[in-house]
């Protein structure tokens, strides 16, 4: 179980060959020369696995179950061999002082490289004792263990907007991770739950890249995040024949017709869930016959009913934009992908900051 | 210092305490403490939910026909049995009836729900408190495969593969990096298996977690995903095209082949793996009898898996409905979630304020509003607790009773209920475990009784996906396609006022919604669910709820840790994000409420 980083991959039918061209390529996107290559290889099979501490607020532990939901890698992989998953009260063996002797150790033993995984949020209201970790409120916990982290991913819709128990009125005035910290870059993972794949491959592209993610101005990774759903619709030819589902178990929805009549809000969610899928490609919601609900977007809960049409969708001009933000999209997943296209370091950190050219809100 | 007797536990919180947070390897957040007396047996024992997310504060005024994908929300790991309970309220409400394929495929999608949770709670959440993870080292393969192969004919079982799974576990533990083992109670004497069981139950926990994720696609294939599936008012949203055009767009042939056959799969594992480990482990702990707690006094379930659509009546549900009070076997009482002497709600001793807190209230007409403050006794502060004071307000989990008394939810009430029923489902089953362990009935009453039901439940639950999964094809081949019913899809169509109530049995036990509807939207939402009749605190009276009287005179191995404790708890699989939401009938008022 304690493979290295390397060692997974060959049991993943990775060649040697393959193994250290993949390492050129990561030299190359780091800007680093060849010579760095063996470094760079060697690093790879021997480096210890970075300590991942997975920290849940108010929640409904989806993220989770939808980590563990993982084809590839499988969960086993990701949990025992890539990462080190020394926190996480859903999975881990202690509890109490036990547990949260777990959290002091890695913080001291790994300070400033330790990767903070927020599942849930923090409520403010009830003097934040509406989430009691160890007998204190979760957001000093939060406060505590970001205080020295790498980055944060904030997992789910909870941790990036605020999800269903900041819906109106927000009794517990849940509030989402990066308003409470500002000083640490964040990743976000949004969506009810995200898709497992996309939840590992974010945790494996920051392990095999040594970086975070390209981001768009909402802090999501843009690789899954920077096309809508109805983009990528393998029903999107029916709207554009205009041909819909009028009503439940109609002949359209027997035919597979476009769901949008029936409140489907494909057109303005950013997710992956059309190409990627879900459950190791099984299907998606759209495919199952209900519309999608948008439940990676911020305050979704709150857009009007999941039924009710999404309106104003012609000043979209789908056509249009679409194809623009295709092709931005292209242009990021082959920028991963391509990365002997000898990236910089520096530009990379100077694309991730100012894109706006690339935003399509 | 207080003693005092209730439920037949004597209760007395002079010895030392013990304090437990968080409880892991649950879901959401939890804290208990115990006293222990010199011996080291736990004399009085307090579980706190520690956390609050007002959802049903947040439903009130939405679309009672949004209402499943909030409620679906309470819980990620029970995903679906909220949203299957919270339509099934809405349609009592609106006199809505679904079509027979649309209630084969609700139940289909609640067992697989109860398999894949049971499969999961079983190896990722509550074997480490029987397996020594670190013990499995000293094993020889060679006697495990032997072992493996005496209990069952699961292909996976050579020397070799045991060896190599014992090489990587080996490799790990040497790294230093733990991950999720760190800081575990290894070497405990508690934990009883034989080093070579342990290396069969380490084995299995990670074949477990590569074959649970299959389980749920069958939620992908009629919800389009999993967690958190779709769900719909009137039926279910996938369409059913078998020979038309556009086939290939619904679920046609190919998709009812692809549930078919993770259906045998997941029989096959259960019943090959799950529950030859369950006996195997459970061998080894017979003399282990404590946790009985509430189970062999008051238990309660409100049934479900109804065999034909739109009949809730007790005959025509598959899991057993009926309550057991004072220990008394001999006869099941019938309950009515309508009848508001019934079930009701009480709060003296949760962070909630009513007008009279003596009075418990029937959910329809349940109120809440938070009310966070600390016992006077408690010690530390009010945002930071090191004891809790449970002669005050202690808890986010309010006190449901039925007719008064505190309840024991979940798989192992489900058994008992069947079991004294004399349903050959449940009884049968239950006989043939008690005989080839050697052990008699009084045996079910206790922490292993509870986690060996919710095994034969998950294999019962398998068996009966295949049931369901017939008879939709049986259905479909007799020409019936329907999966809706949209003649009150419209609010135009509903009356000005109305009421509802739905209910499931959840993997965690007995779960109900009570909606009230008024000019076309949500008026009233109250759940009440498993874990708060089993985590529920104290009430007027003193009684205490099931977590409480699990732990109750448990000797505890080595006073510092936790492991029996634990051990206990996970038995009910505890779910704090489901128990630990409230309603209110003013929403807005609540969230200027700031506790001084």
């Amino acid at each position: 179980m304690v493979e290295t980083f390397y060692e997974v991959m060959r049991r993943q039918g990775i060649t040697r060959r393959s193994f250290l061209k993949y390492c050129s390529l990561t030299a190359a996107s780091l800007g680093l020369g060849p010579a760095f290559v063996p470094r760079i290889a060697h690093a790879m099979e021997t480096k210890p696995r970075t300590p991942v501490l997975w920290l849940h607020g108010l929640e409904c532990t989806c993220c989770s179950e939808s980590f563990i939901r993982s084809a590839h890698p499988l969960a086993k992989d990701a949990v025992l061999s890539m990462i080190s998953l020394d926190y996480d009260d859903t999975i881990m063996t202690a509890a109490g002082h036990q547990a949260e002797a777990i959290l002091d150790e890695v913080m001291t033993k790994y300070k400033g490289n330790y990767i903070l995984a927020v599942e849930g949020n923090p409520p403010l209201n009830q003097d934040g004792m509406s989430c009691i970790i160890g007998g204190k409120p979760f957001v000093d916990q939060l406060k505590r263990v970001a205080k020295d982290c790498k980055a944060i991913i904030s997992w789910g819709s909870c941790a990036s907007w605020g999800c269903v128990q900041a819906a109106k009125p927000n009794p517990t005035q849940a509030t989402p991770v990066h308003k409470v910290i500002t000083d640490k870059p964040i990743i976000k993972v949004p969506g009810c739950p995200p898709i497992a794949e996309v939840m590992t491959a974010v945790i494996t592209y920051m392990l095999t890249f040594d970086r975070l993610p390209e981001l768009d101005r909402q802090g999501r990774p843009k690789m899954f995040y920077g096309q809508r759903i109805h983009d990528k619709c393998y029903r999107r030819p029916h709207f554009d024949a205009g041909q819909f589902a009028e009503a439940w178990d109609d002949d359209g929805a027997r035919r597979g017709y476009c769901l949008y009549k029936m409140g489907c809000k494909g057109p303005t969610t950013y997710n992956a869930c059309s190409t990627v899928r879900w459950n190791d490609g099984v299907s998606f919601p759209i495919q199952s016959g209900h519309g999608c609900i948008g439940c990676s977007e911020d305050g979704f809960w709150d857009k009007g009913g999941f039924y009710e049409r999404v309106t104003g969708i012609k000043q979209f001009g789908i056509e249009a934009n679409a194809d623009k933000i295709g092709g931005v999209a292209v242009g990021v997943v082959g920028a991963a992908v391509v990365a002997h296209a000898a990236v910089s370091a520096i530009k990379q950190s100077r694309r991730q900051q100012g894109d706006a050219s690339e935003q399509n809100k | 210092m207080t003693a005092y007797e209730t439920q037949g536990f004597k209760l007395d919180n002079s010895g030392k305490r013990v304090v437990v947070d968080p409880v892991t390897r649950i879901e959401g957040h939890m804290r208990v403490e115990v006293n222990l007396d010199s011996n080291n047996v736990i004399r009085n024992a307090v579980s706190t939910g520690t956390m609050w997310r007002g959802l049903e504060v947040i439903l009130k005024g939405r679309d009672p026909r949004d209402a499943w994908a909030f409620t679906e929300r309470i819980c990620g790991v029970c995903t679906g049995t909220h949203a299957l309970t919270s339509v099934r309220a809405v349609e009592d409400a609106l006199d809505i009836k679904i079509p027979e394929n649309a209630n084969s495929i609700r139940n289909i999608m609640q067992l697989t729900l109860q398999a894949h949770d049971h499969l999961v709670h079983f190896y990722h959440l509550h074997a480490l408190d029987w397996v020594d993870v670190v013990s499995a080292l000293k094993a020889d393969p060679k006697r495990t495969s032997e072992i493996a192969q005496s209990i069952s004919s699961w292909p996976l079982s050579s020397p070799g593969y045991f060896r190599d799974v014992q090489n990587r576990l080996k490799k790990f533990v040497e790294s230093g990096q733990l991950g999720p083992f760190m800081n575990g109670y290894w070497g405990n004497p508690a934990y009883k298996l034989p080093p070579e069981v342990n290396l069969l139950a380490v084995t299995h926990y990670l074949e477990a977690l590569d074959f649970q994720k299959d389980i749920v696609k069958i939620h992908t294939i009629y919800g389009g995903k999993n967690p958190h599936p779709n769900w719909l008012v009137g039926g279910v949203p996938c369409a059913i095209n078998i020979d038309e055009v556009g086939a290939v767009g619904a679920v046609n042939m190919e998709r009812l082949n692809l549930v078919s056959s993770i259906i045998d799969r997941t029989i096959d594992f259960i019943d090959n793996v799950y529950i030859p480990d369950l006996l195997a482990i459970a061998g080894f702990y017979k003399s282990w009898t404590y946790g009985g707690g509430l189970s062999s006094k008051s238990v309660l379930s409100y049934g479900d898996i109804p065999d034909k659509a739109n009949d809730h009546s007790a005959g025509n549900l598959l899991l057993p409905r009926g309550a057991i009070i004072n220990g008394d076997l001999s006869k099941v009482h019938e309950v009515d979630l309508r009848d508001p002497e019934q079930i009701q709600e009480f709060v003296a001793h949760s962070w909630f304020k009513y007008p009279d807190e003596k009075k418990g209230l029937h959910p329809w007409d349940g109120i809440t509003e938070p009310h966070y403050e600390l016992g006077k006794n408690a010690k530390g502060s009010k945002t930071n607790i090191e004891q809790i004071d449970e002669s005050g307000k202690y808890s986010w989990i309010k006190s449901p009773r039925w007719r008064g008394h505190a309840m024991e939810v979940g798989p192992l009430a489900r058994y008992i209920i069947g079991y004294v029923q004399k349903n050959p489902e449940f009884k049968e089953p239950v006989d043939k475990v008690l005989k080839d362990l050697g052990l008699p009935l009084q045996a079910l009453f206790s922490t292993l009784g509870r986690t060996a039901a919710r095994g034969l439940e998950a294999s019962w639950a398998a068996h009966k996906m295949r049931y369901f999964q017939d008879k939709l094809m049986a259905n479909l081949k007799a020409g019936d396609l329907s999966t809706a019913n949209i003649d009150k899809w419209e609010p135009s169509s509903w009356p000005k006022e109305t009421k509802g109530v739905g209910f499931t049995e959840a993997p965690r036990g007995a779960l109900a919604h009570w909606v009230r509807i008024k000019d076309g939207k949500i008026d009233n939402y109250q759940c009440v669910v498993p874990t708060t009749w089993n985590g529920s605190p104290r009430d007027t009276k003193g009684q205490i709820g099931a977590f409480e009287a699990s732990l109750m005179n448990t000797p505890l191995a080595k006073a510092d840790q936790p492991l029996e404790i634990l051990r206990t708890l996970h038995s009910f699989d505890p779910c704090l994000a489901c128990s630990t939401h409230v309603m209110s009938p003013d929403g807005a008022e609540m969230t200027q409420v700031k506790v001084r």
